[in-house]
């Protein structure tokens, strides 16, 4: 880009707007106005929101372009905005010390990105900076070039498969459909986004809601819907508002609603808010929750490509896999299968979090080794700590231990582990985290989140966690492994929907990779100092400087000592809440 | 089973001062009948209405629950059983500020569960429960809020805490308790 003219780009996703964004923006907006630098380059000194860029870890992220080159700033206040208003756009002289590191530029090195492409560089609020980049050139395409039958051969050619969690091609699932004989049917958008520690799909709302809009006009075309319903977390603000003002902006310019462009094609989307039921991600769910009912799956088949929202062929499709079908319609079907492994194609969005360094939103090709995606994209473990595993596929998924991280990010390596690829999130866990802990914190989540309809996943579940209770309570049984392996696999296999047959996984994936934490824990040890029940504090004398700071933290009053000498935790008082742990300074605070 | 409207005004009316809008609607039948005409020729309009409810009142009064159900003429039950299904919906009424933990992965990795309970200790808060006696405060946990690298992540009447320490926050409790 070669325009002259200043512009600030701040990061306004929900991490950057977390970190204090809309302070910076305002600061930005004054400092302008103060130094009448508006007044100087009239209307090309705007102020853009962009979405997700990424790495949220450094928020709030800003971009500074001046004359066409550009600087991009981490960690930035809003007290921090003067000085580079000052120095960078009065005096030409950036502020080295604040501008991003060697960290940054890796993090995007080794990504590919398609769906990410344009999230954080256009203003997700404004359908002409979608245009710009070539938006909605794909719906023309289709919609005058192209019949349904050619654009679903262009999908399947080009190997997408669903990004929601179960990787079905997506061409064969619309070909199906366009294939059903029926006067009306239904083209859905799974936004629901249940993994408790993910954030992809709203990322991506967030960031280009035009993409995933365009994405499913051409789905509708291609099986033959009039209707579309978009189905997202009423916990998502943010998104929603953005798809909202999407839709209506869509619809002015004539690419959504009665002859779309002029042709006999005709659709609208409506949003329908999700309640807070994760099982409502499943598509038969799903449906009931749109018809207004309770959220409850249902046996298949029939699939709801053959009758599906009120009885009538459906098609459901992810966010991200929506949001990737104009790109490829756009580039080619050859274009998108130049990566990726051969038989999982194009790129994945994962949600890195938990111990690595750089923790955000990623893009990265199929067939990347997990390695490559925590060391180089992530930097490594935090606080140069040992890697213990890797949780992928969130409450359906399993964890892959430290061991095997050569192995290759894609549908059919994950699936040989015993984990999935999933919906995208991947957790980093280090030798401080408790395995048999990860496990249970899992299984309370699918517990409470199990419909309860079918007895194998309402029981089961149940009875799977009061075991993993008991163990990490230090009351496990000697044949409680067995019981767990057991016990599990045959909720795996007798529930009725996905939530009942994956739930299991985190438990049987731990205890398959980390058996001896399982072990320990019957011995009454949790090796990691994590479970609280087996855990006892105590003062390290000769760290302690007997400054008060613990005792004034406990809840409980169990600390006492005399100032400056060394104090004492009494272990019939302690309820094991970690605040003084937390608090003391001088690591003088021990826990076994 | 029928209630008469006027219990249902008088209810409303404290519903109404409850969540400090300052507005006292003289008539819950005119809102009531509003919403009954918005949505009485859509189909699958359960879900929709409560969350009309949820949102004007905090929560949803069982009495209104009945008015409605009564007037589309779809039994009580299948509201109920859809406002019992989904963690969006109370029915109860909640505390004047809310206090969200986020309890999603990487925020139980960072420590939440040590937090969450810290939480509930300082708010005086009973096993099961989760508004305090005098209906200052509800607490409640949500799965992942999107913030994870700034996990773990607490959200006290919409304003976000990143990196929060249980510290931190009973501070920040503190200060809201005394400047009431
Ligand atoms: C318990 C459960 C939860 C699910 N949650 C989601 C979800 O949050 N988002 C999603 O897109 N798919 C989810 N799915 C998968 C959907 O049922 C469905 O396969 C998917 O939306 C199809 O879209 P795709 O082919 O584009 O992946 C879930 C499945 C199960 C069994
Ligand atoms: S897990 Fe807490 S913000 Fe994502």
């Amino acid at each position: 880009m070669k325009d002259k003219g200043i512009r600030i780009n701040i990061c306004m996703g929900t991490g950057g707007i977390a970190a204090g964004g809309a302070q910076v923006m305002e600061a930005f907006k004054k400092e302008l106005r103060k130094a009448g630098i508006k007044a100087s380059v009239g209307k090309r000194c705007t102020m853009h929101k962009v979405g997700c860029r990424g790495l949220c870890a450094k928020d709030v992220l800003v971009d500074v372009v001046k004359d066409g080159n550009k600087f991009t700033y981490q960690f930035i206040q809003a007290d921090m905005v003067p000085r580079i208003v000052q120095q960078h756009l009065i005096e030409n002289n950036p502020v080295s010390e604040w501008l991003v590191g060697e960290d940054y530029h890796n993090f995007h090195n080794k990504q590919v990105k398609v769906v990410l492409s344009d999230c954080g560089n256009i203003d997700p609020e404004d359908i002409e900076a979608y245009i710009k980049v070539k938006g909605y050139e794909a719906l023309k395409t289709v919609l005058k070039k192209l019949t349904p039958e050619k654009t679903i051969e262009i999908i399947k050619k080009s190997g997408l498969r669903g990004r929601g969690g179960a990787g079905f091609p997506t061409g064969t699932k619309w070909e199906i459909c366009r294939g059903v004989e029926a006067e009306q049917k239904y083209i859905i958008c799974n936004a629901d986004e249940g993994d408790p520690g993910a954030f992809m799909d709203r990322s991506v709302i967030e960031g280009n809601p035009h993409a995933v809009i365009e994405g499913m006009t051409i789905g509708a075309y291609a099986i033959g819907a009039d209707i579309g319903y978009v189905y997202i977390r009423a916990e998502y603000p943010l998104a929603v508002e953005r798809l909202k003002l999407a839709l209506k902006q869509a619809r002015k310019k004539k690419l959504l609603g009665k002859n779309i462009l002029g042709t006999k094609f005709s659709f609208d989307i409506k949003i329908k808010l999700g309640a807070g039921a994760f099982v409502c991600g499943e598509e038969t769910a799903l449906i009931a929750s749109i018809e207004g009912e309770r959220g409850m799956p249902r046996a298949k088949p029939p699939f709801p490509v053959h009758s599906g929202l009120w009885g009538k062929p459906t098609v459901i499709n992810n966010v991200e896999t929506l949001a990737n079908v104009p790109y490829i319609i756009r580039n080619g079907d050859k274009w998108f299968s130049s990566y990726g492994t051969e038989k999982s194609k194009g790129t994945k969005v994962f949600a890195l979090t938990g111990k690595v360094k750089n923790s955000g939103l990623i893009e990265v090709p199929m067939g990347i080794t997990l390695k490559e995606i925590i060391y180089d994209i992530g930097g490594g473990i935090e606080n140069d700590k040992a890697l213990k595993a890797v949780q992928t596929g969130g409450p359906s998924g399993g964890c892959i231990p430290a061991g095997m991280v050569d192995i290759k990010v894609d549908y059919e390596s994950l699936a040989q582990v015993g984990s999935i690829v999933g919906s995208g999130g991947m957790i980093v866990l280090d030798e401080d985290d408790c395995m048999v802990n990860v496990a249970k914190y899992f299984l309370q989540f699918t517990q409470a989140e199990s419909c309860g309809k079918c007895v194998p996943c309402r029981i089961g579940t149940k009875r799977l966690l009061e075991i993993l209770d008991r163990i990490t309570k230090g009351n496990g049984k000697e044949t409680d492994i067995e019981l767990l392996e057991k016990l599990g696999n045959d909720v795996k296999s007798a529930s009725l929907c996905g939530l009942g047959q994956t739930a299991p996984n985190p438990v049987l994936s731990t205890i398959k990779y980390f058996r001896h934490e399982y072990e320990a824990h019957l011995k009454g040890k949790c090796p990691a100092g994590v479970c609280k029940d087996l855990l006892t504090y105590y003062i390290l004398e000769e760290f302690c400087k007997g400054c008060g700071a613990c005792m004034r933290a406990c809840p409980a009053g169990a600390i006492t000592g005399e100032r400056k000498k060394p104090h004492k935790i009494d272990p019939e008082i302690c309820i094991k809440c970690g605040a003084c742990f937390e608090v003391c300074k001088f690591k003088a605070v021990g826990k076994e | 089973m029928s209630v008469t409207i006027d219990d249902f005004s008088s209810h409303y009316k404290e519903i109404r001062k409850m969540k400090h809008t300052g507005l006292v609607l003289e008539h819950a039948e005119e809102y009531l009948e509003k919403i009954y005409r918005k949505y009485c020729h859509e189909k699958g309009s359960i879900i929709p209405i409560l969350q009309e409810f949820e949102n004007e009142f905090g929560y949803i009064p069982e009495e209104a629950i009945r008015w409605i159900a009564e007037r589309l003429e779809i039994p009580e039950s299948r509201f109920f059983g859809v406002a019992t299904f989904y963690a969006q919906f109370h029915l109860k009424p909640r505390g004047k500020r809310i206090i969200t933990a986020c309890s999603g992965t990487a925020c139980h990795v960072k420590g939440s569960e040590r937090l969450i309970n810290g939480i509930r200790r300082e708010l005086n808060l009973e096993e099961g429960e989760d508004t305090t006696e005098d209906m200052e405060f509800t607490f409640e946990k949500v799965n992942c809020v999107g913030a994870c690298s700034i996990a773990p992540v607490v959200i006290i009447d919409k304003k976000v805490y990143g990196k929060a320490t249980t510290d931190k926050i009973i501070k920040e409790i503190k200060s809201l308790k005394t400047g009431q």
